[in-house]
């Protein structure tokens, strides 16, 4: 395990995209809203200090956007998807070993970097991702996942730290842990805090220096390990291959009411289909498929219904095909009419690796074929671009899809849609 | 005269050009039946990647459109594709994209003892003097141009 771990965090992520494009906006106020354009999920630091909220509802803050004409874009997840893509990889430049560890961060491994500067190294990697991408980032970095993201927080809050906090020795790590309240630990949920606030325990400082004893017993063996990593005590290492996953869930509320069946299962072969591709991604299958629907419940005049059906698979299954036959059956199954649909997904579980599923003789699907056709499939997809080969049961043109009205233009990934400059 | 003449698809197979998402190797390479193996095989080498040859890194390239006829004295056409590279070191002489009081603009970049300059490519248009009350910002390089001749 490595000794010396940076945490890369992006300020104000989707708002610093936005300004990238549109220098105009630095130091005006920014929010970018949800699909659908429901709520806010990003602020720029001139929205925060206007008081605007993380998942704010969009009309409740529209009279504070308006007066102070603070500039709303909805989420273009394209866009923030390839410049995500982009910074992580040029933080790759600068480590052997990474963990992306969301759209935004990433966990660097700096441990054996004899005779090399920290935190002038710090810099430079926030100078070029600045540079090269336009994001600004802020970097943390410590002996610890846990202390490097807690020299983040303090580096992107402290005007002297100008974006670069490393914590290597043990009195600036006394000082930063000290000015830490529990609540602000990576891992100590609101829960968590108020408990240690009854024993006294207020700051991060204090949280260090509980007994083992003391942490196992009241925060458990996972708030054991998070102590002994605020000592300075690596616990947890990098994740670099990413676990596969054990659930996948797609899910997506209607920009429109929806009521007929057919829709409904437009929406839930697109849902099912997305699934599928998944499961190939991380080269697993799944044994069991779940379809919900409900609708509207804050429509309380309307009448409400909510239902799902699993269905367990004979043998499991990637194939879009497959799931999307499945999850059509057990739509027909809980479909009634009558009702104002809000929302429909399909959840899949009992996730294994593909090569490992378990035959049943009385298949009689020829699974070598479906294997190559969705082989073919993807790599169509890939090279012509999403969506160009689908089954048909996905439908064309929906009425229901999600509008963003704000979105700003694919700049980085459709042709059409570059910049245009004189 | 022994001069062969190209067929159309054997001089268009010649002259394909890699994209970036295909496989770094020709897929033959992993077909070869057993017990013939294909004298080429030592011998494959990436193709010919249009992107590479024009973009830098590619995390820090990003294309694009040119609009009028401001740039014409150096061969920059309207609906040319610009590639912009902002890892590029800025230089004097660079053609580069800035963003002037908001607005983008593609313009030769001229620095000198009496001040910054941007330059543009057609006598009908004035150079642009940059002065302290304007909002400056060189956005990247422009490196590279991508026109399609045959649409």
């Amino acid at each position: 395990m490595t000794n010396l771990f940076a945490l890369v965090d992006c300020n104000n992520f989707y708002c610093s995209v936005m300004r990238v494009f549109h220098p105009e906006l630095n130091n005006v106020p920014v929010v970018v809203l949800s699909n659908n354009d429901g709520s806010i999920i990003a602020r720029s630091n001139e929205a925060k200090a206007l008081g605007l909220q993380m998942g704010q509802p969009f009309f409740e803050a529209k009279s504070t956007i308006d007066k102070y004409n603070v500039v709303y874009f909805s989420s273009n997840y394209t866009l923030i998807g390839d410049m995500s893509a982009r910074v992580h990889s040029t933080l790759a430049r600068f480590t052997p070993n990474m963990e992306i560890y969301s759209i935004d961060e990433a966990f660097l491994d700096l441990g054996g970097f004899k005779g090399i500067d920290i935190p002038d190294y710090a810099r430079t990697i926030r100078n070029t991702v600045k540079k090269w991408i336009g994001i600004p980032v802020s970097i943390g970095v410590a002996p610890t996942k846990t202390l490097a993201k807690l020299a983040n927080r303090i580096a992107k809050k402290s005007e002297k730290a100008n974006g670069v906090l490393v914590l290597t020795e043990a009195k600036h790590l006394e000082v930063a842990l000290k000015r830490t309240d529990v609540g602000d630990v990576w891992g100590i949920g609101s829960r968590y805090a108020t408990k240690l606030h009854s024993f006294g325990i207020n700051n991060a400082w204090q949280l260090a220096n509980v007994t083992d004893a003391f942490a196992k017993k009241h925060l458990t063996v996972v708030g054991l390990r998070l102590v002994k990593e605020l000592r300075g005590e690596p616990c947890t290492d990098l994740e670099i291959e990413p676990p596969a996953k054990k659930g996948i869930c797609s899910s997506r509320s209607f920009g429109q009411p929806v009521t007929s069946l057919n829709d409904l299962k437009e929406a839930v072969a697109i849902y099912a289909s997305r699934c599928a591709y998944k499961l190939r991604q991380q080269k697993s299958a799944c044994r069991v498929v779940t379809v919900f629907i409900h609708t509207n419940p804050f429509r309380e005049q309307e009448p409400q219904y909510y239902n799902t059906k699993t269905i367990y698979l004979p043998v499991s299954s990637s194939s879009t095909i497959e799931l999307v036959q499945y999850a059509t059956m057990a739509l027909e199954h809980i479909y009634r009419d009558g009702f104002v649909y809000k929302k429909a997904g399909v959840y899949i579980t009992e996730i294994g690796p593909a090569d490992g599923a378990q035959m049943n003789i009385f298949d009689r699907v020829d699974r070598s074929k479906h294997a190559s056709l969705m082989l073919t499939l993807d790599q169509l997809n890939r090279s012509m671009g999403k969506g160009t080969v689908k089954v048909a049961a996905e439908g064309v043109s929906h009425i229901w899809e999600p509008k963003a009205e704000f979105s700003p233009p694919c700049y980085t990934t459709r042709i059409e849609d570059v910049l245009k400059v004189r | 005269m022994n001069t062969k003449i190209l067929l159309p698809s054997e001089t268009v197979s010649f002259i394909l050009l890699g994209r970036d998402t295909e496989t770094k190797h020709p897929l033959f390479a992993a077909r070869v039946p057993a017990g013939f193996p294909s004298p080429a095989e030592e011998h494959i080498e990436d193709r010919i990647s249009l992107s590479s040859y024009l973009n830098g890194h590619p995390d820090a390239t990003f294309y694009v459109q040119l609009e009028g006829d401001s740039m014409i004295d150096y061969n920059l056409l309207e609906g040319d594709l610009l590639v912009v590279d902002r890892s590029l070191h800025v230089r004097s002489g660079d053609i580069v994209l800035a963003n002037v009081n908001s607005e983008y603009t593609v313009k030769k970049l001229e620095i000198t003892e009496t001040g910054v300059r941007l330059l543009p490519g057609n006598k009908k248009y004035n150079p642009v003097e940059i002065t302290e009350d304007l909002e400056f910002l060189v956005w990247g390089v422009v490196r590279g141009v991508a026109r399609r001749i045959r649409q």
